[in-house]
């Protein structure tokens, strides 16, 4: 352990801590958006830049190691100057839609340029003109929006592994995209929406079937319900619908999900689900309700028992449902109907 | 899984076999491509090149079905050149002698010859497992659904202990568990010869154990398995079927003897999301909540049993499965009430030793990987420390055994089949995402070219693939991944569908079908039957 002092408050920290780290376990925010915990340190957008007393420039908070004695100021007045002047390039070529931005109310930038009063860019320079790719089935890439963090780009090599994305051309110039810019659909990506999902801003930004403002939306972290991973999500929810999906940083999935994860929901609100119970008559299914289907169920059970024995009677459970309603499945036709006929599709 | 997922990132070498893990559990896939990238060392044994083959420092594609031989061929240089762990042997197995001495027979040239590969892979593949600090084995459904299955299994965990790569971190045998709750459900007792916690029903304190806690009698008998059931439903000796969130019109081998079994149960019950193959059976429909529609909780592959929680009102009125099966019970006059799952898994943990210590508030954040008997017991990050469940590991000495079907001159090729990234088992759920669809929009098989060249087929063409079973039409995707004498197609879609083709041969021990072997021939279409194909896409059926 080290001492340092940051904002006048004197502090022991893990010598390997960076900057950023420290003051995060000290409840202090530096504004980030290259930043990724589970990343390498990449130093990209400068905007966590500190004043380190003795230094020559002010240091990167996310990339500098703290070092014992260090004096640091996280929102001194240069500080401020700094991320402000950060800002206004970053805006300077950046669409200024946010009435229209899906990502407002979710958008790093729109945060931070609120936070240091940014209203636009002061040199009224060339703004980007990309056409929009949107020849992947689930996201958009919106490189007029991009600030070029990079951290889609890592997310994509350092912790996918699929290295379908990377930054082409230099300077003004520099995007992100698929390989020899062929649009996304000829790359090797799997959509997985990682990359959507660490983007700061609005450059890739999920295709969804609703309209909503994040501010009118709640999350709820739930398990993804299909394969054995167990990934942890939040389900976005506006008005009783799933609008989004973003993945959480459970212990099995680490803040990463797969196609079906990130983009496969929209069967929870299909047309066609099941909507009442089903009682066939002549071969044609017709609506009933819980009490008929019930009634039919229970005198069909009784009946067969009577008839030919406990053991006539077989469930097949589910591995698609919790384990709740595992156990109540076994218990109904072990303690109630008196069976051990009881298996699912495990062996298959 | 003996092992936690996130262990693999630590581990030194992976060995991956019968399991295409980054399309079927794609999170687990990444993981294992950053552990390459940290430095781990990839063996893969398959029949398909599939994409983790491109990571790979050994690949060795073997025959479908000739998992022991492999296994075996690999313990037979492990042993012949001295790379066992010898303190791992003497202090926590038995039976090592019968092992070494029928492993004597398996040098791994004929070990290459059952499995139609190069011997000196298996001779790379077994120095490097036996040879890393730490090596861990994830396997699926590839090791599990043939006729060997079990011992398929059972070779593995030789494999494992003979190298002492079991029972500390980042090393152990890990099944991928299919399924969001496949491991729950398990563990819950859905199983015919088990209570929850794998108590066995034929025990008589065990029966009496939850005689008491259910206030009821209980059958000793072992029921039936699925594969039996099915059996069974198709002689008409079972009457009632009640089948919960299972389409095993799609998902279980030989579909027409599946539709027989149907058709002659009496009565049969089928309670879903959708309206899928299997409900149109059914005599009575029961609307279930989605999983975004309810509480509870899902056990994954690392036994971690983690929250479900509810974020949308059930659609109609639909209900939770919990309260369906509640409600039923009522009506059969068990008055035992729930008011939220969370009171049932207080029942659950209170007969489920290896849950006893679960509770909603202590797996709020973070979840808790059993076995965890008592409210302060932390969990169990990987199992096998110190000493195995029965004490001592038991080698087996398992024999090569060929597959149940072996190619033939009527049926030439062998069908493998397994999941594609962009489907979920029966496509219940993501038949219904469109982009999903347009992706992978029908069913199809894989050739090598030099077979379809043979067969005068080329890619996109539809061909008619049968096998004793039964007989299919599908497209042709002409890949260079596979062997000449294997075909792949996926199992999802039920137009076009691979079970329709698959073997109903059983693993003698565990029941499990033979799904990933079966012999096949494969044919072009003649001219009638081109067109009677092209009036029924033009009726939106295929493509």
């Amino acid at each position: 352990m080290i001492t340092i002092t940051i904002n006048d408050q004197k502090v022991q920290v893990e010598n390997s801590s960076t900057i950023l780290q420290a003051a995060e376990q000290l409840g202090i925010r530096i504004p980030t958006f290259c930043h990724d915990k589970r990343l390498v340190p990449h130093g990209a957008c400068r905007i966590c830049v500190v004043e380190v007393e003795g230094a020559r420039n002010l240091m990167t908070a996310c990339t500098t190691p703290v070092a014992e004695g260090m004096v640091l100021y996280t929102d001194s007045d240069k500080v401020a100057k700094t991320r402000k002047e950060i800002l206004e390039l970053m805006i300077e070529n950046h669409p200024l839609d946010c009435l229209t931005c899906e990502k407002a109310g979710d958008c790093k930038l729109q945060d931070y340029c609120y936070q240091y009063d940014v209203k636009e860019g002061p040199f009224h320079g060339v703004k980007k003109s990309y056409k929009v790719d949107d020849t992947n089935l689930f996201y958009t890439n919106n490189q007029n929006k991009c600030i070029l963090c990079g951290k889609c780009v890592r997310v994509c090599n350092e912790l996918q592994c699929t290295g379908a994305i990377g930054q082409f051309e230099r300077g003004f110039d520099t995007h992100v995209g698929a390989p020899f810019d062929k649009g996304m659909e000829h790359s090797n990506c799997v959509s997985c929406g990682n990359c959507v999902s660490v983007c700061p801003v609005g450059a890739l930004m999920p295709k969804s079937k609703e309209r909503f403002r994040y501010w009118e939306t709640q999350k709820v972290r739930t398990t993804c319900s299909y394969c054995g991973v167990g990934c942890q999500m939040d389900l976005v929810v506006k008005d009783n619908k799933i609008v989004d999906v973003k993945p959480a940083e459970g212990p099995a999935n680490d803040g990463l999900l797969c196609v079906k994860g990130k983009f496969g929901y929209n069967f929870v609100n299909h047309p066609d689900r099941l909507k009442t119970p089903l009682i066939k008559k002549n071969g044609r299914f017709k609506e009933a309700t819980w009490d008929e289907a019930y009634a039919l169920i229970v005198d069909k059970i009784k009946n067969t028992k009577d008839r030919y024995g406990a053991d006539a009677l077989a469930g097949l459970s589910s591995a698609r449902c919790t384990n709740e309603e595992n156990y109540l499945m076994q218990k109904l036709f072990r303690a109630v109907i008196g069976t051990n006929n009881i298996d699912h599709c495990a062996r298959l | 899984m003996t092992n936690s997922i996130n262990e693999v990132l630590d581990t030194n070498v992976i060995f991956v076999t019968g399991s295409n893990t980054t399309e079927s559990h794609p999170v687990i896939g990444a993981k294992i491509r950053q552990a390459v990238q940290r430095g781990a060392k990839l063996i893969v044994a398959e029949p398909r090149k599939i994409d983790l083959a491109k990571d790979a420092e050994v690949f060795i594609q073997i025959k479908p079905g000739t998992n022991v031989a492999l296994f075996n061929g690999m313990m037979h240089v492990i042993l012949e050149e001295g790379l066992h762990n010898k303190d791992f042997i003497a202090e926590r197995t038995e039976n090592f002698e019968a092992l070494e001495k029928m492993l004597k027979a398996y040098t791994p040239e004929r070990a290459a010859e059952i499995c139609e590969v190069d011997a000196e892979d298996i001779r790379r593949a077994a120095r490097l497992y036996a040879q890393a600090d730490k090596a861990s084995i994830f396997y699926c459904m590839g090791i599990t659904q043939h006729t060997n299955g079990v011992n398929n299994v059972m070779s593995i965990s030789n494999l494992a202990m003979l190298c002492g790569q079991i029972g500390r971190e980042s090393t152990g045998v890990n099944p991928l568990r299919g399924q969001n709750n496949v491991q729950g459900a398990c563990d819950m007792g859905a199983l015919p010869n088990v209570y929850p916690g794998y108590q066995p029903v034929n025990k008589p304190e065990i029966t009496e154990k939850f005689e008491k806690a259910w206030g009821t009698g209980l059958s000793e008998k072992p029921g039936l398995t699925v594969s039996e059931i099915m059996n069974a439903a198709g002689h008409g000796d079972i009457k009632f079927l009640y089948i919960m969130g299972e389409n095993p019109m799609v998902s279980d081998p030989d579909t027409t003897h599946v539709k027989h079994a149907l058709e002659h149960t009496e009565f049969l019950v089928v309670q879903d999301i959708f309206m899928t193959e299997t409900a149109q059976f059914a005599h009575v429909v029961l609307p279930a909540a989605a999983f975004a529609e309810k509480d509870g909780t899902f056990s994954n592959t690392e036994r971690r049993v983690q929250r479900v929680r509810k974020a949308v009102e059930p659609v109609g009125h639909a209900k939770p499965d919990w309260k369906i099966l509640m409600e039923l019970m009522n009506h059969l006059g068990y008055q035992k009430m729930y008011r939220h799952p969370e009171e049932i898994m207080e029942e659950i943990a209170s007969v489920t030793p290896s849950y006893g210590g679960i509770t909603y508030e202590r797996i709020d954040e973070k979840g808790i990987q059993w076995p965890c008997p008592t409210p302060d017991h932390p969990g169990t990050k990987f199992l096998h420390k110190g000493s195995f469940a029965r004490g001592k590991g038991q080698f087996m000495s398992l024999e090569h055994k060929p597959s149940a079907e072996e190619v033939d001159p009527d049926y030439p090729l062998l069908l493998t089949t397994g999941r594609i990234l962009y489907h979920y088992h029966t496509r219940t759920m993501t038949g219904k995402v469109d982009g999903l669809n347009r992706i992978a929009p029908e069913s199809f098989i894989e050739i090598h070219p030099h077979t379809a060249a043979g067969l005068k087929i080329q890619n996109g063409e539809y061909v008619r693939v049968s096998s004793r079973r039964g007989s299919i039409v599908t497209k042709v995707k002409v890949v260079d991944t596979i062997e000449k004498k294997v075909v792949f197609m996926p199992f999802h879609y039920a137009i076009g569908a691979a079970n329709m083709l698959t073997n109903t041969a059983l693993d003698p021990t565990c029941k499990t079908p033979e799904l990933k072997v079966c012999a096949v021939v494969v044919e072009k279409l003649s001219q009638t039957e081109l067109d009677s194909l092209r009036s029924y896409a033009a009726a939106g059926f295929i493509g």
